[in-house]
């Protein structure tokens, strides 16, 4: 793999992606709350017009967040 | 009769699950907002008959998606759910579920009913998650759950007979419970419940987590429980963070076995069409400002009916005393100091109603949530949040509600920073002095045909408060030290039409906000202004009278200007004149005199006020009529017979009530949003600065 450690703040667009873990502890509780579990599938539906934050679709609903906290869910 | 019994549930549940519906539906307008014992975060209650013999008191708590608070609406429910300890229980909690985002909502569900409460479970949104292929299984759900489940629809109000007759039985509460709270910290969790006495497992482990944020823990208990903390070594973000997945793990066998998930996406289509649009980088800000300025156009054309209406039925109700009452110093009392104070805090009630109006369908649809998406960068590069939107906007009708609606914002430092601009946004308090002044500063002359140049002067002082507003936000972020994570993980809720009761509930809400926190405030302040222009040091108005009635025999003025000259030379030798002398040294660079002082003074409290104080100054008979001050105003000449309202000195007042915290009930909410003096404090010396420095500049450049 060229880049072993890539997170939802690197997907593109329509791209999809399984969580495997995260960075960030205290952001890691609320995000999985939210419904984003390690196993889940992920997928980039949308980014705000500055490219930043972002919008995921997980667990059949959509969430969005900045860069910063998506840089934290790590994917496999 | 029979006594009638009264019983208490509280409603919990995830945003946007229906909560505030099922509750306007359970208690109409049955409403009442108080607030909770230690915490200034409003509660909502309401009553409902749930048969002709049993009352239930409902409370609406806020929503939250879980038990940990990671904000401060979602403190209250801690808040009230760890109170139980101390205080009375509510016979049941009533968990809304979203049926169409089934697994997140049944994270909460898992954790209220681990405390121990009498759980019922009122399933929601089956027709939106039947659209989605999703169904379900009850009795199958009945039997995994071993709670009272009750099929709700809470925008057409199916299924309330149902729930109201499942809160008349009493329920069982099987001590069984999802998570083991004694598997994973067992000895802590045992000395815990021992010492306060608590009865599940569950509430001991959250004390444990969280002990340092609850409000019913004495210090000394606090410290206690810390003392325990560390000797069991306990991990509280680690075991959080366990805690999660293993209910995650429950509620993945459980929708195993009670739903069914047919893959079609039909509904979701349209609003992910809704969604490429409004948040598109061209399209969704030009929609936005579209939407920004129909509320303009609400606050400003659409509420001067109804605003001149108010002013008509205060001048007749004050017409009505002044004919039934002898004549004295009671009548102006009540004439002049209450109804006056009354009539300042009603003559906004039609702008706060467009605004929320406005906000509430907003929030309702779904669509605000986007707004903040496509604020968010930009609003955070002045230290604010995309959720700072919301009371900025509201800013525009009066700062006080506008503060309370930073509540949702998660991080402190930007809701801090929130807080501390949006009183610089113009509010409605600021219009009519900007009526008054800008038209004494700008002819009014057609630009373009369409229009006017006074018109577009207006809009650039809204501006200019707004720039002034984030210009502050930067400059108040780049000095405070960024500890803290910010976080703006936010659901994207699916679009809803908004539904009539609610958005009349929200503004009924905001507009009893209003009068209430900010009425009784310009209401006590008008009395004691009132008093302090009227009343006197030892005989000086005595003095100012016999002067004024010796004029009068000389012949120096004439019988009906007579009334007027009275009343100028009255309140010059009142306290409030003697305060705006007093203070005229300060002033003067600004290029204001002692009477400017006294309306300063006066409109200290609230800045309305200063259009009825320059027209008892300059002996205007009609104080209510803004267009009569302004034409004496402009006829006012200073020593030299040139005039005196020159644009240097009226853009130097109007930069001053631009900028200055001029609005007691705004350093109260302030002070009780903060829970301290310090940030009121600061925001109001760097607010004077502001109002000072600009006026002297304006003042100093033009003159």
């Amino acid at each position: 793999m060229p880049n072993p450690v890539k997170t939802a703040a690197d997907l593109k667009i329509g791209e999809k992606g399984v969580i495997c873990g995260f960075t960030d502890e205290e952001t890691s509780l609320k995000l999985l709350e939210m419904g984003c579990l390690p196993g889940c599938e992920i997928l980039l539906d949308r980014k705000a017009p500055f490219g930043d934050p972002i919008c995921i679709k997980v667990c059949g609903y959509t969430l969005s967040m900045r860069l910063t906290e998506a840089s934290t869910i790590l994917l496999s | 009769m029979n006594q009638v019994k009264r019983i208490k549930v509280a409603l919990i549940g995830n945003p946007n699950a229906g909560k505030s519906s099922l509750f306007n539906y359970l208690t109409g307008l049955n409403q009442k907002i108080g607030n909770f014992p230690g915490v200034t975060v409003d509660k909502k209650t309401g009553t409902c008959y749930l048969n002709a013999n049993t009352q239930a008191d409902i409370i609406d708590l806020p929503g939250t998606y879980s038990i940990y608070p990671r904000s401060l609406d979602e403190q209250v429910v801690f808040d009230y759910l760890t109170d139980t300890l101390r205080n009375e229980r509510p016979d049941f909690l009533v968990v809304i579920i979203d049926a169409s985002n089934f697994k997140r909502n049944l994270l909460l569900f898992t954790q209220v009913k681990d405390l121990g409460f009498p759980v019922i479970l009122a399933l929601n949104m089956l027709d939106v998650a039947e659209r989605g292929g999703i169904t379900f299984d009850i009795s199958a759900l009945h039997r995994e759950l071993n709670v009272p489940i009750v099929e709700i629809n809470a925008r057409t109000g199916k299924g309330l007979d149902s729930l109201k007759a499942a809160l008349i039985c009493p329920v069982h509460v099987i001590p069984d419970s999802f998570y083991k709270s004694s598997e994973v910290a067992g000895p802590l969790v045992k000395q815990i419940r021992e010492r306060f006495h608590i009865s599940s497992d569950y509430m001991a482990l959250l004390l444990a987590h969280l002990h340092k944020k609850t409000t019913i823990l004495t210090d000394i208990e606090r410290k206690e429980i810390s003392d325990l903390v560390e000797k069991y070594h306990f991990q509280s973000n680690s075991l959080q963070y366990r805690e999660t997945l293993s209910r995650y793990e429950d509620i993945h066998t459980i929708i195993h076995k009670v739903m069914n998930e047919d893959k079609m996406q039909s509904k979701v289509r349209w609003t992910n069409k809704i969604d490429k649009l409004v948040t598109h980088k061209i399209w969704g800000y030009l929609i936005f400002f579209i939407v920004l300025f129909l509320i303009f156009q609400s606050i400003f054309a659409w509420s001067e009916l109804p605003m001149s209406l108010i002013e008509d039925a205060f001048g007749w109700l004050k017409g009505l005393i002044n004919s039934n009452m002898s004549a004295g110093y009671l009548r102006d009392f009540i004439n002049e100091g209450i109804i006056s104070g009354l009539q300042g805090v009603f003559i906004f009630i039609p702008q706060i109603t467009f605004l929320f109006a406005f906000i509430a369908v907003l929030e309702e649809s779904g669509y605000m949530s986007r707004v903040m998406f496509i604020m968010d960068k930009i609003m955070r590069k002045f230290g604010l949040s995309g959720r700072s939107v919301v009371p900025l906007i509201s800013g525009v009708a009066c700062a006080v509600p506008a503060i309370m609606a930073t509540r949702s914002i998660e991080t402190w430092k930007e809701r801090l920073i929130t807080i501390m601009v949006t009183p610089l946004m113009s509010c409605s308090a600021r219009i009519p002095v900007f009526t008054v002044l800008i038209g004494l500063m700008i002819p009014s002359k057609p630009v373009l045909g369409i229009f006017n140049l006074q018109g577009i002067a207006l809009m650039g002082f809204y501006l200019l408060g707004f720039i002034m507003a984030i210009f502050s936000a930067w400059l108040l972020n780049s000095f405070m030290s960024g500890k803290g994570k910010s976080y703006f993980i936010m659901e994207f809720p699916t679009y809803k039409w908004p539904r009539f009761k609610n958005v009349s509930t929200a503004i009924i809400e905001k507009v009893r906000t209003f009068t209430f926190e900010a009425g009784k405030i310009i209401l006590a302040i008008s009395i004691v202004l009132w008093v302090l222009a009227t009343a006197g040091p030892s005989n000086a108005i005595e003095r100012a009278e016999t002067s004024v009635k010796e004029q009068l025999k000389q012949g120096a003025i004439t019988a009906e200007t007579y009334n007027n000259r009275m009343a100028s030379a009255r309140l010059e030798a009142s306290y409030a004149g003697h305060f705006g002398k007093f203070i005229e040294p300060v002033i003067n660079p600004l290029g204001f005199d002692w009477k400017i002082g006294i309306a300063l003074i006066t409109s200290f409290a609230a800045r309305e006020v200063f259009v009825g104080t320059m027209a008892t100054i300059y002996s205007v008979g009609n104080t209510d009529n803004e267009i009569s001050v302004r034409e004496t105003m402009k006829n006012q000449v200073d020593e030299n017979g040139n005039q005196y309202y020159t644009l240097a000195r009226s853009g130097s007042l109007l930069l001053f009530y631009l900028f200055a915290l001029q609005c007691m009930s705004t350093v109260a909410v302030v002070y009780k949003e903060t829970k301290s003096w310090k940030w009121p404090l600061i925001q109001f010396t760097y607010m004077a600065f502001l109002a000072y420095g600009s006026s002297l500049l304006f003042f100093y450049f033009f003159r």
